[in-house]
C-alpha cells in the first residue's frame, strides 16, 4: 500500500519533467540498444561462419606449409616452401582416412578475352579438388588426370569470370582466353557460389591442372597448399593427426622440433573465425557498456540535481510525515523507472536497428534472447546502483533545514 | 474539563556552535487545552523558531518534558517522529509549501499518502472534505499557479486539516499576505477553532493575537508573558470594516 503510493509519487514526478527524463534515459536508451545491436551483429556473423564454412566442406583438411601461427593475421605461407608434390603423393599413399586429395598452386593474373580483361586468381589443382571444395560445374567438364599429367592449357572457370570477360552472352565452353598471356581453352564453368561470409567472391576463380600452373604460370616446384577431404566428418580430427605425423617423418623433424607446415580442419577453421568474431563481440560489448555506464551516471547526475532543487519538497514531506525511508524509496523508484523504462526503449530501439543492419546492410545477425534479459537485468542494477547515492542523501536531509531551504 | 493537548515542563534547548553553546530556550513550561486558539509571539532571536520546531516535532528538547496528546517525545527515533507529525500535526507555512503543478486535491492528499491505514478511496474523499471546509469545494483540480496566494494557503490549510491532527501549527501564516486577505484567513482559523479544533500560531505580528483566544509571548529564550485574551476579535467584523477594494 505505501509502496504504492510511493511508485504514485515516483511517477507523478517523472511525468511532471517529461524533457529532463526522457533526456535522461536516452543514455540508457543508447547503452541498451547498442548492446543488443552488437551482440546481434556478433551472434550473427558467428553463425554465418559456421554455415559457410560447412558448406565449404565440413570434412576437409586443408595443409600449408610454415609453422602453424593460428589467428587472424596469417603470414602469407606461399613464402615458405616446405611442401612439395612428394609430400602430395606420400599422404595419398600412406593415409588412410583420407578420400580426396589436391595439391593447389595459385597465383594472380590477368584473364584476357580480346579486347575484355579481368584480374583474377588462378588455382592450380587436381579433378578431385571440386569433391573437397563441394561444388559442381553449370557446363562443360572438368579436366582429366591425363590433362594434368601432359599439363594441359585446359581451365575451368567461375561465373563472375565469365561475365567480365564474356560480356556478350557468348556461351564460354569451347573458346579461348589468355591468363598472363598464356592461351587456355576453357572446357567448364563452376556452379555459382556468390560471396561467402568474409566477403570474398567465390566465383572468380579460374581452375587448371596444378602441372599447368606450376610450369607455364609460376614457374615454382612447391606446393602453395594440399587440400584433402577427410573420409567423414568425425575422422577429420584423426585424418589431421595422420597427416601431420606422415609429413613430420616425410620431413625428417627431430621429436624437439616444430611442425614446419600447419594441418587444420574446417572444424579448427570454424572456431579460429569463431573466436576471432567472438573477439570482436566482446569488444564490442565492452564498447556498448561503457555507453551504458554512462547513461547510469547520467541518472545519477539528474537525480542528485533533483534532490537539490526539490529539498524544499522532501523538507516538506517530511514535515507531513514522510519518514526518510519513504523519500529514499520515492528517489530510488523514480531512478529505477527512469532506467527499466530506458531500458525497454532501448530493447526497441535495439531491435530496430538490427532489422536495419540486416534488411539494408545485409549483415548478418541474430538477436539472441540472453543480450535482452542482460541488458534489462543491467539497466535495473543501474538504477538501484546510480539511484542510491543521491536518494540516500535526500533521505538523510534534516526537515527543518530542507524546509527553509531557498 | 477539557482535555490537555500540550504539555511542556522546563523545557530547554541548546545549541552548541563552535565552542559556545547557544541557550534558545531557557525552561520554558506551559500547556494548551483542546479547543484554544494560542498564539505564540516573539522577535527575532526569542526562540520562537525553536519552539515551534519542537512543538511540531521536527526537533528534540536537550531537556524537559514536551508530551503531545498524551505521547513523550523523549527518545524518539526519526521514524517515530515522523509518525507522529503525520497523525497529530497539521503544519501550515509562511509561504505555504505547495508542490508545484500539482492540483489542489494531490496536495491535499499528501500527508495521507504517508499513512498506510487510509485507503485511496477515503484518501480522496477526505481530501474533498477538507478543501470544502476552506471553501475550495470548486477549485479541486487547479494549480497552485492558478490559484491566488489567499487560496493557496486555503489549499494548505486544508492539507493541515486532512489527517484529522490533534493541533494546527502555524507559522506565520499570514505572513505573505496583505491585510485582507489575512483577516480572510484568519477568520478561517476562527471558524475551525469554533469546530473545536485546536490552533497554535507562531507569529510576530501583533494583531494577529487579538484573535487568538490565548497569547504566549517569548523573549531572550523565556517566558514573558502568557495571557488569556478575554476579549477576541472577530476577523469576519475587522474584515467588514476594511476599506472596499476596488478591482
Amino acid at each position: 500500500m505505501r509502496l504504492l503510493n510511493l511508485f504514485k509519487i515516483a511517477t507523478k514526478a517523472i511525468i511532471l519533467n517529461k524533457t529532463r527524463t526522457l533526456l535522461t534515459m536516452l543514455g540508457i536508451i543508447i547503452g541498451v540498444a547498442s548492446v543488443i545491436a552488437m551482440l546481434a551483429i556478433g551472434e550473427g556473423s558467428k553463425e554465418s561462419i559456421r554455415t559457410t564454412i560447412s558448406a565449404m566442406g565440413s570434412n576437409m583438411i586443408t595443409i600449408q606449409p610454415g609453422a602453424d601461427s593460428r589467428g587472424p593475421a596469417r603470414g602469407s605461407g606461399g613464402d615458405v616452401q616446405t611442401l612439395t608434390l612428394a609430400n602430395y603423393e606420400t599422404i595419398k599413399e600412406q593415409s588412410n582416412l583420407i578420400s580426396y586429395i589436391t595439391p593447389v598452386v595459385n597465383g594472380n593474373g590477368q584473364v584476357i578475352n580480346g579486347s575484355n580483361n579481368w584480374p583474377s586468381s588462378i588455382y592450380g589443382v587436381n579433378p578431385e579438388y571440386l569433391d573437397i571444395k563441394v561444388v559442381g560445374l553449370q557446363s562443360g567438364s572438368m579436366f582429366t588426370d591425363a590433362e594434368v599429367k601432359s599439363a594441359s592449357k585446359v581451365v575451368v572457370i567461375g561465373q563472375t569470370v565469365v561475365d567480365n570477360v564474356f560480356p556478350d552472352g557468348q556461351e564460354p565452353v569451347g573458346q579461348m582466353i589468355r591468363f598472363n598471356n598464356i592461351p587456355f581453352k576453357v572446357i567448364g564453368v563452376l556452379e555459382e557460389k556468390g560471396e561467402n561470409t568474409f566477403g570474398q567472391d567465390q566465383d572468380d576463380v579460374v581452375i587448371a591442372p596444378y602441372t599447368t600452373v606450376q610450369k607455364r604460370i609460376l614457374a615454382i616446384d612447391h606446393l602453395n597448399q594440399i587440400v584433402a577431404s577427410a573420409i567423414s566428418e568425425d575422422d577429420a580430427p584423426a585424418a589431421v593427426t595422420q597427416v601431420s605425423e606422415i609429413l613430420r617423418t616425410e620431413h625428417k623433424l627431430l621429436d624437439n622440433e616444430e611442425d614446419d607446415f600447419s594441418v587444420r580442419s574446417m572444424e579448427e577453421l570454424i572456431s579460429t573465425f569463431s573466436s576471432t568474431s567472438e573477439m570482436l563481440t566482446i569488444l564490442l560489448v565492452a564498447v556498448a557498456s561503457i555507453s551504458l555506464l554512462i547513461g547510469g551516471i547520467g541518472i545519477m547526475n539528474i537525480m542528485y540535481v533533483s534532490v537539490k532543487e526539490r529539498t524544499k519538497e522532501i523538507g516538506l514531506r517530511m514535515a507531513v510525515g514522510g519518514k526518510g525511508s519513504d523519500i529514499l524509496m520515492q528517489f530510488l523508484i523514480e531512478a529505477i523507472l527512469i532506467s527499466i523504462t530506458g531500458g525497454v526503449l532501448g530493447v526497441l530501439l535495439g531491435l530496430g536497428v538490427t532489422v536495419f543492419i540486416e534488411k539494408f546492410l545485409n549483415w548478418p545477425t541474430s538477436v539472441a534472447l540472453y543480450s535482452i534479459v542482460i541488458s534489462f537485468a543491467v539497466c535495473a542494477v543501474t538504477g538501484i546502483f546510480f539511484g542510491w547515492y543521491p536518494a540516500r542523501k535526500a533521505s538523510a536531509l534534516d526537515p527543518i533545514t530542507a524546509l527553509r531551504y531557498e | 474539563m477539557s482535555k490537555e493537548i500540550i504539555k511542556i515542563q522546563d523545557l530547554k534547548r541548546e545549541f552548541t556552535m563552535g565552542t559556545e553553546t547557544v541557550h534558545a530556550l531557557k525552561g520554558i513550561s506551559f500547556s494548551i487545552q483542546e479547543g484554544e486558539f494560542v498564539t505564540i509571539m516573539g522577535s527575532s532571536g526569542s526562540g520562537k523558531s525553536t519552539m515551534l520546531n519542537i512543538l511540531g516535532c521536527l526537533d528534540q528538547p536537550t531537556s524537559g518534558v514536551y508530551e503531545i496528546d498524551g505521547v513523550s517525545m523523549k527518545d524518539l527515533s526519526r521514524n517515530e517522529l515522523a509518525t507522529i507529525r503525520n497523525e497529530k500535526i497539521g503544519f501550515i507555512f509562511q509561504s505555504y509549501n505547495l508542490l508545484a503543478r500539482t492540483s489542489a486535491i494531490e496536495n491535499v492528499e499528501l500527508p495521507l499518502l504517508y499513512n498506510s491505514k487510509v485507503t485511496s478511496e477515503e484518501r480522496r474523499e477526505r481530501a474533498i472534505k477538507a478543501l470544502e471546509m476552506v471553501g475550495l469545494g470548486e477549485r479541486l483540480h487547479h494549480t497552485p499557479s492558478q490559484l491566488s496566494g489567499g487560496q493557496q494557503q486555503r489549499v494548505a490549510i486544508a492539507r493541515s486539516l486532512v489527517n484529522n491532527p490533534v493541533m494546527i501549527l502555524a507559522d506565520e501564516a499570514t505572513g505573505n499576505l496583505d491585510t485582507r486577505t489575512s483577516y480572510e484567513i484568519m477568520s478561517l482559523f476562527q471558524e475551525l477553532n469554533k469546530k473545536g479544533i485546536t490552533i497554535t500560531f507562531v507569529t510576530h505580528e501583533p494583531d494577529i493575537a487579538t484573535f487568538s483566544s490565548r497569547t504566549v509571548v517569548l523573549k531572550d529564550g523565556e517566558i514573558m508573558q502568557d495571557y488569556q485574551n478575554h476579549d477576541v476579535q472577530s476577523a469576519a467584523t475587522e474584515l467588514a470594516k476594511l476599506p472596499k477594494q476596488d478591482h
